[in-house]
């Protein structure tokens, strides 16, 4: 199922969540809503479910007008930072809920919760509490949950962020298989850009509630439209004016034109990357990113002075 | 040193306060066997006092504790104009004195009252009658259920109730699968400090009920009643069933403590 | 709200009232620091018994006052119809309040802060006054403010062991009550509103000392 969101504002109060913020999420894709605490990207992500409703715009659902549906008539699934499991139910009966407010028969609910305890690998914890799974289960139950109702749309808010970093790192990769088997629109907010770049076809970068671009994660890293986006996404050096990664900058002998005069202050082999760190005339730091063949060839040492110009087309004019 | 000293002086400011006095009653009552407090207890009046007292806690709970949960998910869930007034207004019957209850509800429903003229000439009694003594405990058993609700609705939270939205679980399903569950202790313990609260209320009823033997009497008021005819014996024996109530809802209470505070 | 009888009855009401207060205050503040610090047979039975003037009806309270510390005491302390009484009935029913208040916010308090203080030399009792004093002192003050509003208030303990003697042992609410029986609503109601009055200003400081102390503080 397709989403449009068009034009969608809200404020609480003084504070403004969200301003005119227009997305389109195509059919069966995994997009990221990436962006700092604070930049709209949940509120536009409960809007979409019907969790909370827009001050204006609207939200379209496989093309029909949603904005005033409630959240039990939209047909998404909602799985929560901190899982907001049934304390007071068995795993079973988390997952099987959605099937039981539709009145389904028995036969077809149990089966159904089977099917989604083997997709989420919790076979033998169906008869367990919530609370005696670890985090990491008690998500994946939240998953199943969500799913059990064959959702239109999967809506999930900071997944992993109740989650220490290695079952977070676990969970992104298992999110993404899933998607591939499951195929439902999936949309994901998340202030972890590592986590957007790995997983989704599309991310929306969102920012003092505007939607700064949207795009593939390619077009994002390469091609930002802002410098909070590029510096979002990764890491950024002014070089003369313009902003330039790390692995962008070429760094010469000799004074050539467009190339910036630096010391080299500290020089570390990464295994197969040496990082260089200059300083420019300003004491401004820059950080560089070379090959191990291409550092090699420099012999770079402390208190060297080179010459460091942005690789052509690798940069994006800083505005002021 | 200071620990024994201390553990002695809280034993025994406990002990000269509620137990001692609690034990000596248990004894004058049995001293002579257990026939004449039977006996004490089987009177008519007695007999109708302590079925009064029951029939007003029967009336009482079940409305304080529907009015306790819906204001309670009203209070943690909803904004609505008036909403600290309601607060403020469960809380009330905890820091009112029974007596003013008791008079509030007499210039309320007295012949000269606000709605006594009307009641009067519609044939209504309420004063002097069950009507005024059930309004009177169903007010000052108000806050409890309200009360151990609240913090526990607050400190859950409502993601699960979102869960259960997004789900397509309607509005009453939602209450009574996820919501009510969750704060199941917390209504028990509520109900229990209700149902104390209503046998043992004296001072409201005293002032409204008139204090006839055999119609409007409360088991409380009856204690009082045999005390000032000299029937000290009687005045024990309906204390000890009232006691031994207590007795029962301070277990049920410390049972039950643990699983709302924990929940 | 003038007559002599009344002023009488609010003088007692009040002066036992403040009496019971400071007495719960330190009473309630030792039997709370007992039942957390402490440990020894028993103990959750006599925390479970600091709810009985919760769940025991007043004219029970008095009555069984009445059997330990009246005419028929089996110990010989007879202090019936006195200004005692009333102190005894009002210890009664208000003793939770203070022990409730302070015993949950004495179990948060956390042991390093008084560890600190004794290995910089602090004695026992400085330690106490300096950090553990301040730290319990809203629950101290929240669950005197209760039992201050409870006192004021209570009816039902007093009436057996009291003896409603007017001008020596008769308090606001007795007062209050023998003026509804004669048909004396006006004076009745004058005197409610005073108790109403003092009521709502031990609720306003209740809240506030909770608003202050962050919402620590029982009930």
């Amino acid at each position: 199922m397709s989403i449009l969101v068009r034009n969608v504002s809200k404020r609480f109060g003084d504070f403004v969540a969200l301003d005119d913020v227009s997305l389109e999420v195509e059919s069966g894709s995994l997009t990221a809503l990436l962006g700092p605490s604070g930049s709209g990207k949940s509120t536009l992500l409960r809007i979409v479910a019907g969790l909370e409703a827009p001050d204006t715009g609207e939200i379209v659902l496989a093309g029909k007008d949603a904005t005033a549906l409630a959240p039990q008539k939209r047909n998404v699934g909602f799985v929560f930072q901190h899982y907001a499991a049934f304390k007071h139910m068995t795993v079973r009966e988390n997952i099987a809920f959605g099937l039981r407010v539709r009145k389904r028969p028995k036969s077809e609910i149990d089966e159904r919760v089977d099917e989604l305890l083997g997709l989420v690998q919790l076979h033998g914890f169906a008869d367990r509490y919530p609370g005696q799974l670890s985090g990491g289960q008690r998500q994946r139950m939240a998953l199943a949950r969500a799913l059990a109702p064959e959702p239109q749309v999967l809506l999930l808010d900071e997944p992993f962020g109740a989650l220490d970093a290695r079952v977070r790192a676990e969970l992104r990769d298992w999110l993404r298989r899933l998607h591939d088997v499951v195929h439902v629109t999936t949309v994901f907010v998340t202030h972890d850009q590592e986590e957007a770049m790995e997983i989704s076809d599309q991310i929306a970068v969102l920012n003092h509630g505007r939607i700064e671009q949207a795009g593939t994660p390619r077009d994002l890293y390469d091609r930002p439209a802002s410098e909070f986006v590029m510096t979002f996404l990764g890491d950024a050096n002014v070089v003369g004016g313009a902003l330039v990664r790390p692995h962008d900058i070429e760094l010469l002998a000799a004074p050539e034109e467009d190339a910036v005069e630096a010391m080299v202050v500290r020089v570390t082999f990464l295994g197969r990357d040496a990082k260089l760190e200059l300083h420019d005339a300003d004491g401004g730091e820059i950080v560089v990113l070379l090959t191990r063949d291409r550092a090699e060839e420099l012999q770079p040492w402390r208190g060297q002075t080179v010459w460091a110009r942005p690789k052509r087309d690798r940069v994006l004019a800083r505005a002021g | 040193m200071p620990r024994h000293a201390l553990r002695l002086a809280a034993l025994g400011y406990l002990a000269a306060i509620l137990v001692g006095p609690l034990a000596i009653v248990f004894w004058r009552t049995f001293e002579n066997g257990f026939g004449p407090a039977w006996s004490a207890l089987t009177t008519p009046e007695t007999a109708h006092a302590l079925k009064l007292t029951l029939i007003v806690t029967a009336i009482a709970v079940p409305v304080n504790t529907v009015f306790g949960v819906v204001c309670a998910i009203a209070i943690v869930r909803r904004r609505f104009p008036g909403k600290g007034f309601l607060n403020a207004f469960i809380d009330l019957p905890l820091a009112l004195s029974p007596v003013v209850v008791g008079l509030s509800l007499y210039l309320l429903y007295g012949r000269e009252g606000w709605f006594g003229g009307w009641l009067a000439k519609h044939g209504i009694e309420v004063l002097f009658a069950l009507p005024a003594i059930a309004i009177a405990t169903v007010f000052v058993s108000l806050p409890f259920v309200a009360r151990e609700v609240v913090p526990t609705l607050r400190e859950i939270g409502d993601e699960q109730e979102q869960a259960a939205r997004t789900l397509g679980a309607s509005g009453w399903q939602t209450f009574r699968r996820i919501t009510l569950p969750s704060i199941r202790w917390a209504v028990v313990y509520g109900v229990i400090l209700t149902t104390a609260r209503c046998l043992g209320e004296y001072g409201a009823v005293a002032a409204v009920s008139g204090r006839i033997q055999g119609r409007t009497e409360t088991a409380t008021l009856r204690v009082q009643e045999r005390y000032e005819s000299f029937d000290l014996a009687g005045a024990y024996a309906i204390a000890i069933v009232l006691a031994l109530a207590a007795l029962a809802v301070l277990a049920a209470l410390t049972l039950s403590k643990s699983r709302a505070r924990a929940a | 709200m003038s007559e002599p009888e009344a002023t009488a009855a609010l003088k007692v009401t009040l002066l036992a009232s403040l009496a019971v207060s400071v007495l719960n205050a330190v009473l309630g503040t030792v039997t709370a620091w007992v039942l957390v610090r402490d440990d020894f047979k028993g103990k959750s039975l006599v925390n479970a018994i600091i709810d009985l003037p919760f769940a025991l009806p007043t004219i029970v309270a008095g009555l069984t006052l009445l059997a330990l510390y009246g005419p028929t005491s089996p110990i010989g302390v007879n202090v019936a119809f006195t200004q005692t009484a009333i102190v005894l009935a009002l210890l009664f029913v208000t003793l939770p309040f203070v022990v409730r208040s302070v015993q949950p916010v004495l179990q948060e308090l956390d042991p390093e802060l008084e560890q600190a203080a004794h290995s910089l030399g602090a004695s026992r009792a400085t330690t106490f006054r300096r950090v553990v004093l301040p730290s319990i002192l809203p629950g101290i003050l929240s669950g005197v403010a209760l039992t201050f509003a409870k006192a004021v208030g209570e009816f039902g303990s007093l009436v057996i062991i009291t003896g409603n003697i007017p001008f020596q042992t008769e308090v606001s609410s007795v007062y209050i009550f023998g003026r509804i029986e004669s048909g004396d609503s006006a004076a009745a109601a004058s005197v409610a509103v005073v108790l109403l009055a003092i009521s709502f200003a031990a609720l306003l400081a209740i809240g506030a000392i909770r608003h202050y102390a962050g919402g620590r503080g029982h009930a």
